[in-house]
């Protein structure tokens, strides 16, 4: 399988590839490390005319401590983020869940930034974000802004990117809520998540219960009123909308949230 | 668009289409036919090659990603006068390999890991072949074959 017919075009700056993008319009696609564009490029799931390669703008590729907050480069591998001593210290959630995304090969190609921009509910990273209450820093046209991780994510591969807008950096701020877990249940190794569940602090997400990463609301407020991690870990699936398809019904996500969510809660617990 | 990849030490330069993945450039334009199409879908790993060293499946990356960098295919392991990598050895030695379609993915993967981690447990091992899927189901002798290649390194 190779993809549709495309013009390739090679991005060395953030303001090269913002330029590229307007030039070609909205059939434009960035492409970052490619391990979730291609695939679906090569399943016509994805056919833009043009793509215009970022993988090289190395200004996108870092990790800081910038005081109040740590800020990541939208092009930092998932290998990277896994391997990071700055992230082990600070967030070790992020740089752990980012040693779960996939496989290695997966690891060394695949970024945060394509991760979150591309949006799969059954990604880690984009429900990672959300529970760490991440700031996604964008850049258009029209200068950069800063989205809330709570506002980010519209739909199924939805995105609150404008056509032509990058994502360039993602932020969390310090310290993160203490004791955290990533719980992710796959059938073969290299599987998507059937279900995931991403605890930091007082902040719950689960991957794969609906269109987009959700926060588990119910949880949270259960948490927040004093209720045990059992106890919370029932609410785990209101408010969900789980696709019922070859891998699991509707209702067996639901059960494994619940489980999840309270395995999740007790780990948590024991690191806080 | 014009192509441009060390592969194996060498140059490969070769006019390609946009849309030409890396695994076909190098079974097509660069003639090593180590790395093979398994699944195609960045699941199996018998594409496995190195991209600046580290593992990458090269049927999920476009050749003009690949474009002015270096790539070591399991061809360019050995040394010039055809002695094995320790890798390839202790495949052999451990018979590592049933059929052969996953070995070279299997050893290059192998390779990168080693790289990253000199001294792999097992454990460490199978997590790190999970990228990798043998189905002869010959895994035992793969991760037998990889730990022996991690104790040959050690300086003794």
């Amino acid at each position: 399988m190779i993809p549709a017919t495309f013009t390739y075009q090679r991005a060395l700056s953030v303001d090269e590839a913002l330029e590229l993008a307007a030039q070609a319009g909205e059939d434009a696609k960035f492409l970052a490390g490619g391990h979730s564009l291609l695939p679906l490029m090569k399943l016509r799931l994805a056919v833009p005319e043009t793509v215009v390669d970022i993988g090289r703008i190395s200004e996108l590729s870092f990790i800081r401590d910038e005081g109040d907050y740590i800020a990541i480069g939208a092009l930092t591998t998932h290998s990277e983020l896994s391997q990071s001593s700055l992230l082990a210290e600070q967030l070790p959630l992020l740089a752990h869940a980012a040693g779960q995304v996939g496989d290695p090969q997966v690891r060394h190609c695949g970024t945060i930034g394509g991760s979150v921009a591309h949006a799969d509910p059954a990604a880690d990273l984009p429900a990672v974000v959300l529970a760490l209450d991440a700031t996604i820093v964008a850049r258009g046209p029209s200068g950069s802004r800063e989205i809330p991780a709570s506002e980010f994510f519209s739909g199924l591969f939805e995105t609150a990117l404008q056509p032509g807008e990058l994502l360039t950096e993602i932020r969390v701020r310090k310290p993160a809520g203490p004791g955290w877990s990533f719980q992710k249940f796959t059938k073969r190794a290299i599987d998507w998540a059937i279900v995931g569940v991403v605890v930091q602090g007082g902040n719950v997400a689960l991957v794969n219960m609906g269109s987009t990463p959700l926060r588990a609301t119910g949880v949270e407020a259960a948490l927040a009123g004093g209720a045990t991690a059992r106890e919370a870990a029932g609410h785990a699936a209101e408010g969900t909308s789980p696709a019922d398809d070859l891998n699991a019904s509707r209702a067996y996500r639901e059960h494994l949230a619940r489980v999840l969510v309270g395995r999740g809660l007790e780990e948590a617990a024991a690191r806080g | 668009m014009k192509v441009n990849v060390t592969v194996n030490g060498s140059q490969v330069e070769a006019e390609v289409p946009d849309r030409t993945l890396l695994v076909h450039f190098l079974r097509e334009q660069a003639n090593l036919t180590a790395a093979n199409v398994g699944c195609d879908t960045s699941s199996c790993g018998a594409c496995t090659v190195l991209l600046d060293g580290r593992s990458v499946k090269s049927c999920t990356l476009l050749a003009a990603q690949a474009d002015g960098r270096e790539v070591v295919t399991l061809e360019g392991l050995a040394g010039d006068d055809g002695e094995l990598h320790g890798v390839q050895q202790a495949f052999r030695a451990e018979h590592g390999l049933q059929c052969g379609f996953c070995t070279p993915g299997m050893v290059m993967a192998a390779v990168s890991l080693l790289e990253e981690n000199p001294d792999p447990s097992e454990a460490e091992v199978r997590t790190a072949l999970e990228g990798n899927i043998c189905r002869c189901t010959g895994y035992h002798n793969i991760v037998r074959a990889v730990l022996a290649a991690a104790s040959e390194r050690r300086p003794r």
